[in-house]
């Protein structure tokens, strides 16, 4: 089981990598222009309420004891205080984390279920009708930005045939599912897209190899070389792929809760940027980066568990 | 004699532009005969071992003619779900590089009971049982536990060892090994070749042994048949074959074994390439590169003639009996 060591030594790694990426959260955040206590009392406040608001969120201090502020906070498991909410930034990204994880959770989901049988008839079609139209979708989806997919979703969906919501979430389980399925399509279209290609490369590269035409030879039939040779062969390059693209889903899951009026992560982080709310866009860019390298982490456990030949 | 296992006639193999890559090969197996097809590379010999097991790469290539006759059933005209239970119950097949024709993510015992529980119906237990026997036929030590190993665990001559476990578990009639032994340093080469051996005298396979070299066939092989861009040059037993070969072409390749006599310190060539397939030379395929042309070898497919006993050669102008001898 030492193939699975890494398991215990990687996090180890973890520490470096978020300190970096906690500095460059911290100093781009406070590169947008503008200043987090005018922004709140707007143009006409008085310069001594405006440095009274600046003293309540450690602005006036230095960059240098902010950021050691910021620092001390992550140790202690806080991210500070919203100026706009009002609240612990880390409570309100709890309240906001549901739907963004469903978001993600559920349109890699349905990705890998549009690209695994696409990917597959095209692979065993190569160069018929099917693969051409195979390849023809997946140009669509990548040439398709998500905003306008998502309006036109939104268009045929929800208003012409008024099938589902047009945004927002809801509360009950029913409600939030239909609200999903929208947002969660129109990143899965797009991700599919990328997916279905990979996919198809290497089917078609396994198709044609060596070990299965051995399989052939064993007497194995077309259907079944391709399940238990080809398929699990050619998977992981996809996998990896996916793992990174991740950085891009979540990109995309922004805009997409905009499109949808979403009350996810990603507009928590659109209203943060826009109020100059540095705590909130701090945690929500944390969060993010934090994702990011954990679902790369479960990226490389699969792929160790899919090929026996990599050691990490 | 006994009837053959296999018997081949006349099989030809066509690309897709009608160039024939195996053109009329013909030749019979016997039960427990080994075989040496032996030929230059991009002779044909993979080609026409694919075709045996209806394996080609259609549409790329086809089988244009010729019969496959195993155990008196014509492989060539069968369907291709027979076919499939032809396939390594029948026919059982090994290749040339070990490393890429193993499946990577697959345990080695569970290619080899995947065979077994196709074509027997075994259960999981049985068929695992079989793996780890199999194993141990083919000389792998503690078969036990190297059948839950991946082929990157195992050194190359233990994959090809693996391979031909997968390839003999159910018990073929016969084995195709496409240069088992090219890929492997000189060491382990003895060791598979030993091995085939073995399994002929032990569980009566009968072997096509597909070579390039000359010393493989003289170690191993009961009969000849060599291959010149797609052409049966010359076939027969190993002693005929190589102790008064008949065709210029085999005749040279004798002289360009180290081991032969006539070598000398110096070791002969035979001038020049090959025919590329797209521009086979008219008359016999071997005449610009033989050193004794006469005019009808240039307008004209030599026929095949008896030499001896099962030794034929297709010739115009063979070379004279007792010419050439070679200690084998
Ligand atoms: N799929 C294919 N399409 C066209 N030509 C091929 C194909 N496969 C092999 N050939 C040609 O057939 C000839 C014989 O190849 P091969 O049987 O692999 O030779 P050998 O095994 O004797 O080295 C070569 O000239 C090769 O270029
Ligand atoms: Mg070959």
């Amino acid at each position: 089981m030492h193939r699975y060591r890494f398991v215990l030594l990687r996090p180890l790694q973890f520490l470096p990598v978020l300190f970096g990426i906690s500095v460059i959260t911290f100093v781009l955040v406070r590169l947008i222009p503008g200043d987090p206590a005018r922004m709140l009392l707007g143009t006409r406040a008085t310069a001594s309420a405006l440095e009274r608001i600046r003293a309540q969120y450690g602005l006036d201090e230095s960059i240098w004891v902010q950021y050691l502020y910021f620092l001390k906070n992550l140790f202690a498991g806080e991210m500070g205080k919203s100026i706009v909410f009002k609240t612990d930034v880390l409570k309100l990204i709890g309240t906001r984390i549901e739907p963004t994880l469903v978001l993600v959770i559920g349109s890699v989901a349905l990705a890998i279920l549009i690209a695994v049988p696409m990917a597959t008839i095209a692979a065993r079609n190569r160069g018929r009708i099917p693969d051409q139209v195979v390849r023809v979708v997946s140009t669509l989806g990548l040439g398709t930005p998500p905003f306008w997919l998502a309006l036109m979703l939104m268009i045929v969906f929800s208003v012409k045939l008024d099938l589902l919501p047009v945004s927002g979430y809801g509360r009950t389980l029913p409600e939030k599912a239909a609200h999903m399925v929208l947002p969660c399509l129109t990143i899965a279209l797009s991700l599919s897209a990328v997916l279905t290609r990979s996919l198809r490369a290497s089917l078609i590269a396994q198709i044609t190899s060596d070990q299965a035409t051995a399989a052939r030879a064993r007497g194995l039939s077309e259907g079944t070389v391709f399940w238990r040779h080809v398929m699990p062969n050619a998977i992981v390059p996809t996998l990896n792929l996916l793992a990174v693209n991740v950085g891009w889903l979540i990109g995309g899951t922004v805009i997409v809760e905009s499109v949808f009026a979403i009350p996810g992560m990603g507009q928590l982080l659109i209203r943060g940027i826009f109020s100059r709310d540095y705590m909130v866009v701090q945690g929500v860019a944390m969060c993010f980066a934090v994702a990011t390298v954990l679902v790369n982490f479960l990226a490389d456990i699969l792929t160790v568990a899919a090929d026996p030949r990599v050691k990490l | 004699m006994t009837d053959p296992v296999l018997s081949v006639q006349g099989l030809s193999v066509e690309t897709r532009d009608g160039v024939r890559l195996v053109d009329d090969l013909s030749f019979d197996l016997a039960p427990g005969e080994i075989l040496g097809l032996v030929g230059e590379s991009g002779s044909g010999k993979t080609v026409a071992c694919r075709a045996l097991m209806r394996l080609l790469p259609e549409p790329a290539l086809r089988i244009a003619d010729g019969r496959v006759a195993l155990m008196g059933q014509d492989l060539v005209t069968l369907s291709e779900a027979r076919m499939r239970g032809i396939r390594g119950r029948q026919l059982g097949m090994i290749f040339q590089n070990p490393t890429a024709h193993l499946d990577p993510v697959m345990r080695i015992g569970d290619q080899i009971a995947e065979a077994v529980r196709l074509h027997e119906g075994a259960s999981r237990t049985d068929a695992r049982a079989r793996a780890v026997e199999a194993l141990r036929q083919v000389g792998i030590p503690d078969p036990e536990a190297r059948a839950g190993s991946y082929a990157h665990e195992f050194s190359g001559g233990m994959r090809q060892r693996a391979m031909i476990a997968i390839a003999l578990a159910c018990n073929p009639k016969v084995l195709i090994a496409d240069e088992p032994t090219t890929a492997l340093d000189v060491t382990v080469q003895a060791q598979i070749l030993r091995l085939l051996m073995d399994l002929r005298d032990r569980q009566g396979v009968s072997i096509i042994l597909i070579t390039h070299d000359l010393g493989v066939v003289a170690q191993t092989c009961d009969s000849i048949a060599v291959l010149y861009a797609g052409r049966l040059c010359e076939r027969g037993p190993k002693r005929g074959v190589l102790g008064a070969p008949a065709h210029r072409y085999t005749a040279g390749l004798i002289r360009c074994q180290p081991t032969s006599a006539g070598g000398e310190g110096m070791l002969d060539t035979i001038e020049g390439q090959p025919p590329a397939v797209s521009a086979m030379p008219k008359g016999c395929r071997f005449h610009p590169r033989c050193g004794a042309v006469i005019a009808v070898c240039n307008t004209h497919q030599p026929e095949q003639t008896a030499r001896g006993p099962g030794h034929i050669a297709a010739c115009h102008n063979p070379v004279a009996d007792a010419a050439m001898t070679v200690s084998v």
